[in-house]
């Protein structure tokens, strides 16, 4: 079939930049270009009650991103919640006392993980465990209360 | 009421013979691709009338859906303070739903109409008939590179629509109506899952390419070789692919993203 | 000699073939012979199925009963490979000429041999080149299909169907719609190709004078049956009525003028 070299190179044209669409749509638009498993280190934690909390929720320290939730899962024996989270590589200097506390991101939004950096000199590295935490406050558990008490106040 | 039954009875058969030969010729559509992978230069002819020709037209739509997504959101987000969730919103929209079927929607009325208007004609003409006197199938050497071409096309199309989406979205948004930059796209990017989402669309864009591109060469294929024929097939396959389509992404929506 | 069985020398042999659209009975149980290196001609009037019996012969279509021998071979029997490697010895001349349109007239004549043969482009190109100049359009070989006239692509399809040297070549409807010269110029083609080319050539016409000019030898079909047959002056001679109406072309006898209808008195007097 004769074809002209025009042809070929708008169809190369095309397919380029259909192709460069979906690695936006991969790296600019999703989630894919702002986690990498390579360069972050897992810690764990655990607490009474993890909530809303889901896998990919934000972990932060003051309030800038610096990680997200890879799994919870349920320790058998004690009935608490285990929540793992991968930290980017570049945040190697956060303090092994730090606390983690579950914390929703306005009145009904997100329920994320912040970080209380502590006054250690050793650092939160690979595979270690947060000691400190706070449970998620679950707002229907605070009503109840709320009203319980008034209740009984009366 | 028994001349309405045997209508029906004769509706139905009807019917299930055109799937059937429909199923047949996919067949048929598919062993070819053994033949035609050889021969790129077959494949790149089509995907330049069914590709290139689509481009603009997915393009600037693309821009506008994207553009009023924009607005839009930006009304209904601002009631509750939400601006910032604009980003998110304006891509969820497009890559879930809006890219993958909007687009294929387009396609068919683009490339789909004009492949069962080529096809049709061609059998009208006898070109068909006279392919197959020279000894060359002409399922295997007109519909199987025009099959893959629309094929391999959709997907792309569908992803540029999306992409040029999110940047009119993002025009509108931030560039007109004051969103921060930098919660518009980190929003997406929270919100926005590769494998759920984006994946998920690239799936549903290319099975919408498959039944779009089937559909259209088909009705082509199968039409009565006179004018009234041709144009009745085209309409035909511009009706037919919109109900596929937005059946088929209900379905694929309930699988993907519900718990049905 | 036409209903002896099939000798060599007939290159297509069609016996007790029978053939239906539906409830309209296209053919009845009929039997002919194609000699090889002749010029034969099927006449009749429209409608009678005449391009029905080509595509029969090239396995388009499936008789309802009887069997086509094409150089020896049963179409109907064959595998779809082999007969497709059958058909690349047949050419076919369809009404409209069936060109490629979205091809130049190069290319569709080139079309059989890049689909069909592994040559070089250097040597596709002279082949191509020597079919167009035997039909007399070398000079319009970077015209589009639709920028032909009509005389111009069948003479162009033509080219095409001898591109792979065929046995035979079957001609449907060659000389339909027209003007004189192109006329003059396709039966002079049809004629000079089948005796340079050692070609075998089934025309099927309902133009009587010009088919009869090229014929070697004719079969004139009506209703399903073979009517008449023999050379063109052997039927000019024939006593039949049915024969004499088709060859001179006269408005009505055996075949009538009117399509069968009730009395027409009768249908105008009819009230709604």
């Amino acid at each position: 079939m004769q074809h002209s070299k025009t042809q070929d190179t708008l169809v190369g044209l095309f397919v380029a930049i259909g192709i460069a669409a979906l690695f936006y749509m991969a790296l600019q638009i999703s989630n894919l270009g702002s986690y990498s498993n390579s360069d972050s280190f897992t810690v764990s934690a655990r607490f009474q009650n993890s909530g809303g909390l889901k896998v990919k929720s934000p972990v932060s320290v003051a309030g800038v991103k610096v990680g997200r939730v890879s799994s919870i899962t349920l320790d058998k024996e004690s009935h608490e919640a285990i929540v793992e989270m991968q930290i980017d590589a570049r945040y190697d200097n956060l303090p092994d006392d730090s606390s983690a506390s579950i914390y929703t991101a306005g009145l009904l939004g997100e329920q994320y993980i912040s970080l209380d950096p502590g006054a250690s000199d050793d650092y939160l590295k690979n595979k270690s465990k947060i000691d400190i935490t706070s449970s998620a406050i679950v707002l229907e558990e605070m009503i109840g209360k709320f009203m319980m008490n008034k209740a009984e106040g009366k | 009421m028994l001349e309405l039954l045997e209508q029906l009875g004769k509706t139905t058969r009807g019917s299930f013979a055109k799937l059937g030969r429909a199923t047949f010729f996919l067949m048929h559509t598919l062993t070819g691709v053994r033949e035609i992978l050889p021969r790129p230069s077959l494949l790149i002819k089509q995907m330049y009338s069914i590709g290139v020709l689509s481009f603009l037209i997915i393009a600037i739509s693309g821009l506008f859906v994207g553009m009023v997504l924009g607005l839009q959101g930006y009304y209904i987000l601002s009631d509750f303070g939400a601006e910032e969730s604009l980003g998110l919103m304006v891509a969820a929209s497009l890559v879930r739903e809006l890219g993958p079927v909007v687009s294929a929607l387009l396609f068919a009325g683009r490339a789909g109409s004009a492949l069962t208007a080529e096809i049709g004609l061609m059998k009208a003409t006898e070109q068909l008939s006279g392919m197959e006197m020279m000894a060359v199938d002409p399922i295997n050497r007109i519909i199987t590179p025009r099959f893959l071409a629309g094929l391999i096309s959709m997907p792309l199309l569908a992803a540029i629509f999306s992409s040029v989406g999110v940047m009119g979205g993002h025009m509108v948004g931030v560039g007109m109506l004051g969103v921060d930059d930098g919660a518009f796209w980190a929003q997406m990017q929270n919100g926005i899952d590769f494998n759920e989402d984006i994946i998920n669309g690239v799936i549903k864009s290319v099975v919408f390419g498959f039944v779009v591109s089937w559909i259209a060469l088909f009705e082509g294929y199968d039409t009565i070789p006179t004018s009234e024929g041709v144009s009745r097939a085209t309409t035909r396959t511009v009706v037919n692919s919109a109900f596929s389509i937005l059946g088929l992404d209900f379905i694929l929506t309930a699988l993907m993203f519900g718990d049905i | 000699m036409p209903n002896s069985a099939s000798s060599t020398n007939h290159i297509v042999t069609v016996k007790n073939l029978s053939f239906s659209r539906g409830t309209r009975i296209i053919f009845d149980d009929i039997n002919l012979n194609i000699q090889r290196g002749k010029v034969t001609a099927i006449m009749g009037p429209s409608g009678t199925g005449k391009t029905t019996l080509l595509k029969l012969i090239g396995g388009q279509l499936y008789p309802d009963a009887g069997q086509i021998h094409v150089d020896g071979q049963n179409v109907h029997r064959l595998k779809t490979k082999d007969l497709y490697n059958l058909r690349k010895r047949m050419g076919m001349l369809f009404q409209s000429g069936a060109l490629l349109t979205d091809m130049n007239v190069y290319d569709n004549v080139a079309f059989p041999l890049r689909e069909h043969t592994h040559l070089p482009e250097a040597m596709i190109r002279t082949v191509v080149l020597m079919k167009l100049q035997a039909v007399g359009l070398r000079g319009a070989r970077n015209l589009m299909a639709n920028e032909l006239s009509g005389g111009m692509a069948r003479r162009v399809a033509l080219a095409r169907a001898i591109a792979l040297d065929p046995l035979m070549i079957m001609y449907d409807e060659p000389f339909t719609g027209q003007d004189p010269i192109s006329m003059g110029a396709l039966v002079h083609l049809i004629k000079s190709l089948n005796n340079t080319l050692g070609l075998t050539s089934i025309i099927v016409s309902h133009d009587v004078r010009e088919t009869a000019a090229i014929a070697d030898y004719i079969y004139v079909l009506s209703e399903g049956k073979i009517v008449g047959q023999g050379s063109p002056q052997q039927l000019a001679d024939s006593k039949s009525a049915w024969v004499k109406q088709f060859m001179n072309g006269d408005a009505d006898g055996p075949v009538h003028f009117h399509y069968p209808a009730n009395d027409y008195l009768d249908d105008l007097l009819t009230a709604k």
